[in-house]
């Protein structure tokens, strides 16, 4: 069976297994090394959808335990929110177009 | 700066019991949900619950949203749907998005966590193609907007939700054509298996899908057996004609606003990964944040109410809203009621995970 590693870990960012793997290889083995380097995670979802694929990719590979390589850290935010919507008690009187 | 004693944050089945038990003490609630209609996932879950009568045992799931909706009316609770909870500062002030438009902060004397859990995503070539889902995108298709996502299922896990919705997707007139489980064993309650089982649904232990293959959609899917190191056998390769495949392999708890206001984490592999430490009265390491629910570690919505129950009840008792007699005597009957949901084969294993948590000292 040829492996097949070119299809996406990251759908948002459009990040495939090969690219996170490369990645590890060259020593990045944190998700947030893996996050800046390839955009793995930044996407719309947030890595809600990969972080936990990722984390389970580079325990593997390193042999690290994965609650050492499981994200704890989230940054305000936790949700994604036009610019407009920032603004404390804004967007109110803002419009569309 | 808007001003509440209690905001919980989530109205799936944990925050509505939440809410409902800080109300009926007496505080004043505000509950908050991102999603257009309250009740989490409980409006689709058309099975009737297990447990014992107190439990609501053999009430469907739907049901109790509408009588929980109807309570919560009843007592007046302040809801906001459409409100993104963004943000926690300071321990006790919540950044609120309503509508995608406008931030609203909201203090609060305590807040409740008790925003659920996300489904795994499983990757495979092929898994973004459409027509490949989670289990509960699936169930959320048939028994909430009536919609079959295809006619040829593949699901994969055979935990309760891979078998409910396998069920369900058998009722809604789709065809399920394999049920695949990575385990060497069957991973859901015998009565909803035996169920599928019995409509001739074939299961397919230590097996895993490989491989989706279509152009614009799922045409078909490979799927293997697994050695038991979970590494796929050369030459035991099935190809099924299936245009849907449902990915049922387990939630982890939605914890970002938690780990972000800066609840202490704990790894609780049994139940969805990381979540936070928190003590038997459902208070994290942040003594004004409590939890209830899957965010505590992934349970079902029968264990998410009565942490609900337990939740909104400290909530109450630590604002002095009942006096320790009171809430000695409501939190100990719901406790109990939780030992009696989490027992037997399946329960013991949770009851053992929670205590560790529970157990564990913080720092």
């Amino acid at each position: 069976m040829a492996e097949d590693k070119d299809f996406f870990i990251c759908r948002c960012e459009e990040v495939t297994l090969r690219e996170i793997e490369q990645v590890i290889d060259e020593g990045y083995d944190t998700l947030d090394d893996v996050k800046r380097i390839t955009r793995a995670g930044m996407g719309l979802c947030q890595g809600r959808s990969c972080s936990k694929v990722i984390a389970r990719i580079i325990s593997q590979k390193t042999g690290k335990p994965i609650e050492e390589v499981l994200q704890v850290s989230y940054r305000f935010p936790v949700r994604t929110e036009k610019m407009k919507a920032l603004e404390q008690g804004g967007g109110s009187d803002a419009t569309d177009n | 700066m808007e001003e509440r004693e209690v905001v919980v944050i989530g109205a799936g089945p944990a925050g509505l019991s939440a809410a409902l038990e800080a109300a009926r003490a007496g505080a004043h609630v505000l509950l908050v949900d991102e999603n257009s209609k309250p009740g989490g996932q409980l409006f689709k879950q058309i099975h009737k619950f297990f447990g014992s009568h107190e439990h609501r045992a053999g009430v469907r799931g739907i049901d109790i949203g509408t009588q929980l909706l109807e309570e919560a009316e009843r007592l007046d609770i302040e809801v906001w749907l459409d409100a993104e909870a963004c943000g926690i500062f300071n321990t006790t002030d919540v950044w609120i998005v309503r509508n995608k438009e406008k931030s609203v902060t909201v203090r609060a004397k305590r807040i409740i966590l008790a925003t659920g859990a996300v489904e795994n995503s499983v990757n495979f070539p092929g898994w973004s193609l459409p027509g490949v889902m989670g289990a509960g995108a699936a169930q959320t298709m048939i028994n909430l907007h009536r919609v079959l996502p295809g006619q040829k299922i593949l699901m994969v896990g055979s935990g309760n939700v891979g078998i409910i919705v396998s069920y369900q997707l058998l009722q809604a007139g789709a065809d399920v054509k394999a049920v695949v489980e990575a385990a060497p064993r069957l991973g859901g309650y015998g009565v909803h298996t035996a169920k599928v089982r019995r409509a001739g649904v074939p299961f397919y232990t230590s097996h895993t899908v490989l491989e989706a293959r279509g152009t614009d959609h799922v045409e078909s899917a490979t799927i293997v057996q697994l050695d038991d190191k979970w590494k796929p056998i050369p030459g035991t390769e099935k190809e099924l004609d299936v245009d849907t495949i449902c990915i049922a392999a387990g939630l982890t708890p939605l914890v970002e606003l938690a780990f972000a206001a800066g609840c202490e984490p704990l790894y609780s592999p049994l139940l969805g990964g990381m979540v936070p430490w928190h003590d038997r009265s459902m208070a994290t390491s942040i003594p004004t944040i409590y939890l209830a629910g899957d965010i505590s570690g992934v349970e079902e919505a029968s264990t998410a109410m009565e942490e609900g129950r337990m939740a909104g009840l400290s909530a109450a008792y630590s604002l002095g809203y009942v006096d320790r007699e009171t809430y000695a005597v409501g939190f100990d009957a719901a406790e109990k009621r939780m030992l009696a949901l989490r027992s037997g084969m399946f329960g013991q294993k949770r009851r053992d995970a929670k205590a560790a948590i529970v157990g564990h000292s913080r720092g």
